[in-house]
C-alpha cells in the first residue's frame, strides 16, 4: 500500500500568507486609529478605546464557539476528520479570544463601572462560564485516547456545551436581572465617523486574525492526528530508506483525508 | 458544613443567610465523588463492557445508573438538611418548594452527572478532567436550587417557582441528552 498524497512540510500558504500582510498591515492602524486618531467618549472617556478590540474580540469569541459546534455536529453526522480539526482549532481560538474579552472587558470595567467584576451582569458571567467549559472541551482533548474515540468526545462534549449556554444565560438573568452593559452602541447609532470606523476595522483585523490563526491551527492539527494516524514507525521506516538513499515516494494530506 | 461554620467566622446570621448556597456547594462536592466513585467501580472491573453485553438499552443503563446516583444523593440530602436545620439556626417557610426543587435539582446532577461520568471514564486523569467538565455545565443548578431554597426560607426575594422551571428544564434537557449518547460512550469502551 503506498501512501499517493501531497507534501505537507510548512502550515502556511499564500492565502495565509496574504491573510498575515493584512495583519502585519491592519494592527499598526488599528492602534493609529485607536490611540491617535479617534476622539475620546463623552462618557466614557479614553476607556472608549479599549472596546476597539473588546466588542471584536467577544464577537470572535462567540464565532469560534459556534464553528465549532457546527463542527462537533458535521463530524458526528460525516465522520470527516476535517470537520473534528476544524471544531478542535476554533476552539481553542475561541478560549484566547474569550479570556481576551475577560480581561479586556474587566480592564475597561474598572474605571467605567467602578468595579473589575460584576456577578450580577448577565453577559459577563455568561461568558465566563462558556469560557470554563470550553477550556474542559479543550481538556478532553488533550486526553490520550483512539482518534476516533477523542473526536467522538470531544463533540458530544461541545455539541452539549453549546445547548448550555442559553440555560446558564437565562439562569444569570434571572438570578440578578440586570446588566451593567450598555445596549448596543451600533445599533443604536450613537457611533459616529471615526469611531465607528475604527470600530469597523478593529473588527476586520480581529476576523481576519481569527481566519488565518484558524487556518494555522487547522493545519497544525491535521499534522499532528496524520502522525498519529500513520504512526512512528511510518516516520521511521521513511527516514531509514533517506539513509539508505532510496525514493520512497512522499507522505502528506489528502483533501478528504484518506490515504490510498 | 463544620467548615462552612469556621470559614464564615461563627457568625449565626451570616450562615443563616447563605444556608442555601453553602448547602448547594456541598451536595455539588458530594456529587462530585460520588460520580468518581461510581466511574473507578466500573473502570477497575471493566463493568462497562458486561453491560454492553447484557440485553439492555443504553438509555436504560443510563436511567438506571442516573436513579442510583439520583438515590445515593437525595439520602444526602435530608441528612445534610438537618445539619444544616441545626448548625446554621434555619427555618423553612415553603417545604412544598423545597421537596421539589431539590427532587428536580438531584434529577438534573445525577443525569449530567452520569453522563459526564462516562465521558472522563477510562481516563487517568479523570480526577482533575470530572470537575473541569462537569462544574461549569452545573452552574444553572446551582444558581437556580440556590435561589429556590432562599426563597423557600424567606431570604431573598424571588420567585422560587420560576427558578423550579428552570431546574425541570436542565434535567429534561440532560435527561434526553443522556438517554441519545450514552450508548456512544459505551460503545467505544
Amino acid at each position: 500500500m503506498i501512501t499517493t498524497v501531497r507534501s505537507f512540510n510548512a502550515t502556511s500558504s499564500r492565502s495565509t500568507r496574504f491573510l498575515g500582510l493584512c495583519l502585519l498591515l491592519g494592527i499598526p492602524a488599528l492602534i493609529l486609529f485607536a490611540f491617535i486618531f479617534s476622539p475620546e467618549d463623552d462618557s466614557m472617556e479614553d476607556a472608549v478605546r479599549l472596546l476597539y478590540i473588546h466588542v471584536p474580540v467577544a464577537i470572535f469569541s462567540y464565532i469560534a464557539f459556534g464553528v465549532t459546534a457546527v463542527g462537533s455536529v458535521c463530524y458526528l453526522w460525516k465522520r470527516s476528520r476535517w470537520w473534528d480539526t476544524t471544531a478542535h482549532a476554533s476552539a481553542e481560538i475561541g478560549v484566547m479570544f474569550c479570556g481576551l474579552t475577560l480581561v479586556t472587558g474587566s480592564i475597561w470595567g474598572r474605571p467605567t463601572w467602578n468595579t473589575w467584576w460584576e456577578w450580577g451582569d448577565v453577559r459577563l458571567v455568561t461568558t465566563l462560564v462558556m469560557f470554563l467549559m470550553f477550556i474542559g472541551y479543550l481538556a478532553l482533548r488533550q486526553v490520550p485516547a483512539s482518534p476516533e474515540a477523542r473526536a467522538k468526545r470531544a463533540a458530544i462534549v461541545g455539541i452539549i456545551g453549546t445547548i448550555n449556554i442559553p440555560i446558564v444565560n437565562r439562569s444569570v438573568e434571572w438570578w440578578e436581572n440586570s446588566t451593567l452593559h450598555q445596549q448596543s452602541s451600533l445599533t443604536d447609532g450613537n457611533l459616529e465617523n471615526l469611531t465607528l470606523f475604527t470600530w469597523f476595522l478593529g473588527t476586520l483585523v480581529i476576523g481576519i486574525a481569527y481566519l488565518w490563526l484558524l487556518i494555522h491551527r487547522f493545519r497544525v492539527g491535521w499534522l499532528e492526528t496524520e502522525l498519529e494516524r500513520l504512526g512512528y514507525g511510518a516516520a521511521i521506516e521513511e527516514r531509514q530508506a533517506e539513509a539508505h538513499g532510496l525514493d520512497v515516494g512522499s507522505t502528506g494530506i489528502s483533501e478528504g483525508g484518506e490515504s490510498e | 458544613m463544620v467548615l462552612f461554620g469556621f470559614a464564615l467566622d461563627a457568625n449565626t446570621q451570616t450562615l443563616r443567610d447563605t444556608a442555601p448556597g453553602l448547602y448547594w456547594v456541598a451536595i455539588l462536592l458530594v456529587a462530585l465523588l460520588a460520580i468518581q466513585r461510581g466511574v473507578q467501580i466500573e473502570d477497575a472491573d471493566a463493568a462497562s463492557d458486561r453491560m454492553l453485553l447484557t440485553p439492555v438499552a443504553p438509555s436504560s443503563i443510563f436511567l438506571g445508573k442516573s436513579l442510583a446516583l439520583f438515590v445515593q444523593l437525595l439520602v444526602l440530602e435530608v441528612l445534610l438538611f438537618f445539619v444544616m436545620m441545626v448548625l446554621f439556626d434555619t427555618s423553612v417557610e415553603d417545604p412544598l418548594l423545597v421537596c421539589m426543587s431539590a427532587f428536580v435539582a438531584t434529577v438534573g446532577i445525577a443525569t449530567s452527572g452520569t453522563l459526564y461520568g462516562v465521558i472522563a471514564s477510562g481516563v487517568g486523569v479523570r480526577e482533575t478532567l470530572l470537575p473541569i467538565l462537569l462544574l461549569p455545565v452545573l452552574a444553572p443548578v446551582a444558581i437556580g436550587a440556590t435561589r429556590t431554597f432562599g426563597d423557600a426560607f424567606g431570604r431573598v426575594n424571588a420567585d422560587g417557582w420560576a427558578w423550579f422551571g428552570l431546574l425541570v428544564v436542565f434535567a429534561v434537557v440532560y435527561t434526553v441528552l443522556g438517554m441519545f449518547s450514552y450508548g456512544q460512550f459505551l460503545e467505544e469502551e
